[in-house]
């Protein structure tokens, strides 16, 4: 393999290098899984009851693959939320073998397929349909720690200026798609619905720390209630779920660092 | 039933509807409908960067910025409203950065910017710095900064409702906008509302085809409810198929990744993009890079088992530039197909991605009811609209724009409308044939399923009306979808529930999809020259003579009162750029 390092992307690598090759990729074969689903269906059930699908899947599937199978070809009052497919929207957020994934992200080949998987909807919110909640809660947190840009002073003519190192300060919350991965897998969260929950801090967290910012305090007074941030009992269960990779948990603690000390 | 009143209602709360939102919401009584929650929407999909002129990092102009649009779009772009857009795309991105954007950035604390497909200095000399971009997730920032903005603003969003219809008041003998009918997807309640200014910004349609970068909820609603009422639908047979999906997959590769200095690369490791356009390469516009690359799987000189795909190749970048400037692209890579972008070729191939046609509107965005003539209060912007500044093929980081820019201006416009006139009455029985719809399809005992007939769609545009098309497979095209649309008239569906009914949701989808296949589809055969993105193989090249106009595709009942598709054209608006050879 020949890897032409260059200083800068302005240099043209060469033309014709050798081609890098590939491993022969062996032809996959479709093998029957079966998914344990927690159904709920308001209008018909009085009790959520678990139900077995079998389907035909190669290890590349995602288990949204698997959902849309089910129910486009045994059972198509099976509800879910489902939108890029690709874990960049946040819509299909549920717990496959007891831990919050997305359903989109996660491949049949790195589940253990053995056994049934099982699929039920995220907890500590309210069950609506089979694998779907109610969202607004979860928005409503959100929106009460101020999510959005508070600058001071008079608005610059062109762009605020902002360094490369200043702008990395917070870029890791800033990938945060509202998911709900986190919250939902939060301890806290489950006997205390009051919590914000980690969605929310990291929220504060992404601007808090933006050096064209200058609500820090007043975010900072929203999350030093008793339902704030120092509800966090550090389980990292969020950062374990997060399928952003956001180190939420930390993010959590710069946060708390940021009300002892007021200083960002 | 529930009526509601507003003064404007924008139908979508992606990029453009919360654009528009954002304006609309502080001059007017405004409502945005949603089928998902704004967050959901597919502008967050969109990675490599939003284009204006700011010359940041080297010289640039909003001319050369339109210029490269119009000959990207192989002079099918309605040229007064290119010059708008990149004009405007300039205090588009610096409302974006006011607004909390966190974009990348210059050693200076600039906004840094990158190349891009088919965005040049000086009318094509060599490529340029124009895209201002975060990471590989610009879409996914100004989503979140919308979003967040809305908040800020108090926005009112009622998420989860499907808009099924829109009430036009023809008491004059001419179409204003009175209301739009929605389906609460929580309860299976329909809602009425009732509204001055109404603003369709719902997206695309890319879910008819089986290969596409496009979400599940893409699917065309917007257009779809248009074309019902008789309304045109411009330039439809245009449709962007973006080079670089993961092979098999179609999920989208940014091409910042080739902005960023990435190479395409057929089995025998030969940059093919040198053969096709000598001075850009693998920054030519994507209808040609798409075209080369299934050139190469044709003859012979595609990668892998099958020889059906090509390589991204990113292994001469340094390690720690892939992964701050591409980390998504290269977690996708990682993840779907096992394949590490930092050492390894990346398999890649066309996936469909941007529908350039739509609505037709001006440049105010209000929508065109025939070629001259406006819906009073009708307005539409971003993927479901057709202004038409994508031409017959979309330029890589464009959509953004448009979004921002056509989103305020149907915002400032829609608000002011709606606050110098009143209420016009809604039509009688106005929700009527939406409650006909969606009962219809929850008693109906037929024994066509929703998913194997979608297959079948999607089936056969991929094989018959993708990059390559010519009358021989656009007939066998619409010989299927026409079969397909007889065949949904005996759609049932499964959940005869009425809270979150998604079985339901689905099969409505499916009839909005069915009936734009059709539409691109006859549109297609009746453009019978090669321009942009509609590559016909035996029509090869552009006729100009003939062809450069829109199509304007109107649905319409024969006398025996089967429905047809009726064409007719419009004419380019042309300001300062005579057609030339496409040459990069």
């Amino acid at each position: 393999m020949t890897t032409t390092v260059v200083a800068e992307v302005l240099v043209e690598p060469q033309s014709n290098v050798t081609p890098v090759v590939m491993p022969e990729t062996p032809v996959p074969v479709a093998t029957d899984v079966t998914f344990r689903i927690r159904r709920y269906q308001p209008d018909f059930d009085e009790e959520p009851h678990w139900v077995d699908y079998t389907v035909a899947l190669y290890p590349t599937d995602r288990v949204l693959t698997a959902l849309e199978k089910i129910k486009g070809e045994q059972d198509g009052s099976l509800t879910f939320r489902r939108s890029c497919a690709h874990g960049v929207c946040g819509s299909d957020a549920m717990r496959i073998n007891g831990r919050n994934r997305l359903a989109c992200k996660t491949l049949v080949k790195d589940i253990d397929i053995s056994k049934p998987i099982t699929v039920e909807a995220i907890k500590g919110l309210p069950l609506e349909k089979d694998l779907v909640v109610d969202m607004e809660p979860f928005f409503a947190a959100y929106r009460q720690v101020l999510p959005f840009l508070m600058p001071e002073g008079h608005e610059p003519t062109k762009e605020r200026i902002q360094s490369a190192e200043e702008r990395a300060r917070f870029d890791d919350t800033t990938k945060c798609i509202l998911c709900a991965a986190c919250t939902t897998s939060c301890p806290v969260f489950w006997t205390n619905e009051q919590y914000f929950g980690p969605a929310a801090i990291v929220a504060a967290h992404r601007f808090i720390f933006d050096s064209r910012d200058a609500g820090a305090n007043a975010r900072l007074e929203v999350l030093n209630d008793k339902e704030g941030v120092w509800r966090c009992r550090t389980t990292f269960n969020c950062t374990d779920a997060c399928p952003r990779g956001i180190e939420i948990t930390k993010a959590i603690a710069e946060v708390k660092q940021a009300l002892i000390f007021r200083r960002i | 039933m529930q009526t509601h009143e507003f003064d404007v209602i924008i139908v979508g709360a992606g990029g453009a509807g919360m654009r528009a939102a954002l304006e609309s919401s502080t001059r007017a009584r405004t409502a945005v409908l949603t089928k998902l929650y704004p967050t959901r929407s597919h502008t967050g999909a969109a990675q490599g960067g939003m284009c204006a002129a700011l010359a940041n990092v080297e010289e640039d102009n909003w001319e050369w910025h339109t210029f490269d649009t119009v000959k990207g779009g192989d002079y099918l772009v309605d040229q007064d409203a290119a010059e708008i857009m990149c004009k405007e795309a300039i205090d588009a991105v610096l409302d974006l950065e006011k607004m909390g954007l966190p974009f990348n950035r210059t050693p200076e604390g600039r906004i840094d910017q990158r190349r891009f497909g088919g965005h040049t200095r000086n009318h094509g000399e060599a490529a340029v710095r124009r895209s201002c971009y975060a990471a590989d997730r610009t879409g996914h920032m100004i989503l979140q900064t919308l979003y967040q903005s809305c908040i800020k603003e108090g926005v009112e969003f009622y998420n989860e409702f499907y808009v099924l219809d829109i009430l036009l008041n023809e008491e004059t003998g001419e179409p204003v906008a009175a209301g739009v009918v929605a389906y609460e997807l929580a309860t299976g309640e329909i809602h009425l509302f009732k509204a001055k200014s109404i603003i369709f910004a719902t997206g695309g349609f890319g879910k008819v085809f089986k290969t596409t970068s496009n979400a599940h909820t893409l699917t065309g609603d917007g257009m779809g409810i248009i074309w019902r009422k008789g309304l045109p639908l411009e330039d439809m047979e245009f449709y962007q198929f973006h080079p670089t999906g993961l092979a098999g997959l179609g999920v989208l590769l940014t091409e910042g990744a080739r902005g960023e200095g990435g190479i395409l690369r057929n089995a025998a490791g030969e940059r093919f993009m040198e053969r096709v356009a000598p001075t850009i390469k693998d920054l030519a516009p994507r209808d040609m890079i798409a075209r080369a690359m299934v050139q190469e799987v044709r003859e012979g000189r595609g990668a892998g088992p099958h020889k059906d795909y090509v390589y991204l190749d990113l292994t001469h970048l340094p390690k720690e530039q892939i992964e701050s400037k591409l980390p998504d692209i290269t977690e996708f890579s990682r993840t779907y197909l096992g394949v590490d972008p930092v050492t390894e070729l990346v398999p890649v191939f066309p996936t469909a991605h941007y529908a350039m046609g739509g609505i037709p509107t001006n440049v105010e965005t209000e929508v065109l009811r025939d070629n001259v003539n406006i819906v009073p209060g009708l307005y539409a912007a971003g993927e479901v609209a057709c202004v038409s500044v994508h031409g017959a093929n979309r330029l890589g980081t464009n959509s953004l724009l448009d979004i921002n820019v056509f989103g305020k201006r149907a915002g400032v416009a829609a608000a002011n409308y709606a606050n110098s006139v009143s209420h016009v009455d809604l039509p009688h029985d106005s929700q009527g044939q939406t409650i006909a719809l969606v009962e219809q399809l929850r008693s109906s005992t037929g024994g066509e399923r929703v998913a194997p007939l979608r297959r079948a769609l999607q089936e056969t545009m991929d094989m018959n009306a993708q990059v390559y098309r010519t009358e021989v497979t656009l007939k066998q095209a619409l010989i299927d979808v026409q079969g397909l649309r007889e065949r949904y008239k005996n759609v049932s569906i499964q959940d005869k529930g009425t809270r979150y009914n998604t079985d339901l949701l689905e099969a409505i989808e499916l009839g909005f999809l069915l009936d734009l296949a059709e539409v691109l589809v006859v549109s297609a055969l009746e453009r019978k020259e090669s321009r942009g993105g509609h590559a016909r193989e035996d029509y090869p090249a552009r006729d100009d003579v003939n062809f450069m106009r829109h199509t304007m595709a109107t649905r319409k009942i024969d006398a025996q009162g089967e429905e047809y598709v009726h064409l007719d054209y419009k004419p380019v608006s042309v300001t300062n750029y005579q057609p030339m050879e496409r040459k990069y």
